[in-house]
């Protein structure tokens, strides 16, 4: 597959469109990278943010350094700031909700996915260790209702992160259900990924050329909405 | 029943070479970090610290010690790398796994606290869902080939569970907010992460806590780690914490 440079849009806005897909009343975790940046987009909406951390209704990442309180971060390590029903509990009710199948919608970060939904988050084999962080990953796809993936369409060195096979270690099998990236959106289906969304100035030809199973296209292709 | 000790070097003076220690917080929330400064002060060595999610990430000075004095044998975490593979490079701990120096065992987050439950409540083993299709399932993942021993699973329902056995720690170290005289604890906000399941199920937990009270003074409806689970508890500064991961 030849390496093309696509511009796409930027992580902040990856972001934003996934907050569109997350419905009022639904209790949401998010993972580290592009997912944490969606807490900025929910305020005043009714959304449930979860930490697992060990906090519900988590509210936005703090701007402010003087507005900082070290005993209050998500599960990047971020500071965040506490809101009129943020609540706080230790580690295994965390857990209990996660796993317990309490999340409706999870959105991770990944290194690869295929057109069958496996993903591989926790470990890169270019580090040359065949251990990774697995953090609460593993927890978090076994107990949501749906799983969303935020992610960079291709990795830095502009090889291919949808792939046919997954060569990096799995952290789920067939669970995701949509993925986000900074070029397209598109949903896992059981005949493989059907393109919906592309970035503004691209076609469903572009971004196949950075993409290594077949798209099926949607009769409604459009530009991505926010 | 006063458990306070003046003197942090003789609340930990039976943790001796080859000890297994959870090390509560998750990254830089929650650490006992003054108790991880008198494990390194102490100087014993072949020690096997079990976390819970990246405490020794964000203890970055007291895991660079640890680990240029020689006194780790094994770490257990779900987050125990830092996030960035070219910082990764750069420090002594991975710079250790890679060499097979010290052994890293990854198992997910979920999975160490329910195995720390486990081992609380006289449970020897759990089934659970996590890790299914992915390499959890298959063996432990460990950094040493040798001990990735195979795992056991089991069918419930039509889906697959994997066995996980309980995790006992010979002590805990946890951080609380405050403590009374007697043990009982009570944490701050995210703080409280991993500190109550780790102090339920260690052998010997020893609290170091920001402000020491006397019975009463903490809402009995208020406290998140009865004192029963307690044996020592020290009082220590309220450090501050870089926030945030490399």
């Amino acid at each position: 597959m030849e390496k093309v440079k696509l511009t796409g849009i930027p992580r902040e806005m990856i972001a934003l469109r996934v907050s569109k897909e997350i419905k009022d009343g639904d209790y949401v975790n998010l993972g580290i990278g592009i997912p944490t940046l969606i807490s900025n987009w929910i305020e005043g909406r009714d959304i449930m943010l979860q930490a697992e951390i060990g906090m519900l209704k988590s509210g936005p990442l703090v701007t402010d350094e003087e507005m900082i309180n070290q005993d209050c971060i998500n599960a990047s390590c971020q500071a965040v700031i506490e809101i009129p029903g943020t609540i706080y509990f230790d580690i295994l009710e965390s857990f209990t909700m996660i796993r317990g199948g309490r999340m409706n919608l999870v959105v991770m970060g990944a290194l690869q996915v295929n057109d069958k939904g496996d993903y591989a988050g926790w470990a890169n084999p270019s580090r040359g260790l065949d251990v990774g962080n697995i953090g609460g990953s593993m927890d978090l796809v076994a107990g949501a209702d749906r799983l969303f993936l935020a992610m960079e369409h291709v990795a830095v060195d502009g090889s291919p992160k949808i792939v046919k096979k997954l060569t990096f270690p799995p952290t789920t099998t067939g669970k995701v259900n949509m993925i986000f990236t900074d070029l397209a959106v598109m949903e896992v289906t059981s005949k493989g990924l059907l393109l919906k969304e592309v970035a503004p100035g691209l076609t469903a030809k572009d971004v196949q050329s950075v993409t290594e199973p077949k798209l099926i296209v949607s009769p409604d292709l459009k530009e991505i909405e926010f | 029943m006063d458990k306070v000790y003046q003197k942090i070097d003789e609340a930990i003076a039976d943790v001796n070479d080859g000890a297994v220690i959870a090390i509560a917080g998750f990254f830089a929330c929650g650490v006992p970090r003054i108790l991880l400064q008198a494990l390194i002060n102490k100087k014993v060595k072949n020690l096997t610290l079990t976390c819970g999610c990246g405490p020794m990430v964000g203890a970055t000075e007291e895991l660079r010690a640890l680990v240029k004095n020689g006194q780790l044998k094994k770490l257990i975490d779900s987050y125990g790398l830092a996030r960035s593979a070219s910082k990764g490079r750069q420090d002594p701990f991975e710079q250790a796994v890679r060499a097979g120096e010290i052994e890293l065992e990854v198992v997910p987050m979920g999975t160490l606290a329910e195995r720390y439950r486990a081992a609380a409540a006289g449970v020897a083993a759990v089934y659970l869902p996590t890790g299914t299709g992915s390499i959890v399932e298959k063996s432990v993942v460990s950094s040493i080939v040798a001990n990735r021993t195979p795992k056991e699973t089991r069918i419930f329902n039509g889906r697959t569970y994997i066995l996980e056995y309980a995790l006992k720690p010979d002590f805990a170290f946890v951080h609380a907010h405050t403590a009374d005289i007697e043990g009982n604890l009570r944490y701050s906000k995210t703080a409280r992460n991993f500190n109550p399941v780790m102090a339920s199920a260690a052998k010997i937990t020893i609290a170091e806590a920001e402000n020491i009270v006397q019975p009463g003074e903490i809402d009995p409806d208020c406290i998140h780690t009865p004192g029963i689970y307690v044996k020592r508890v020290v009082q220590v500064p309220r450090l501050k914490v870089r926030v945030g991961i490399d």
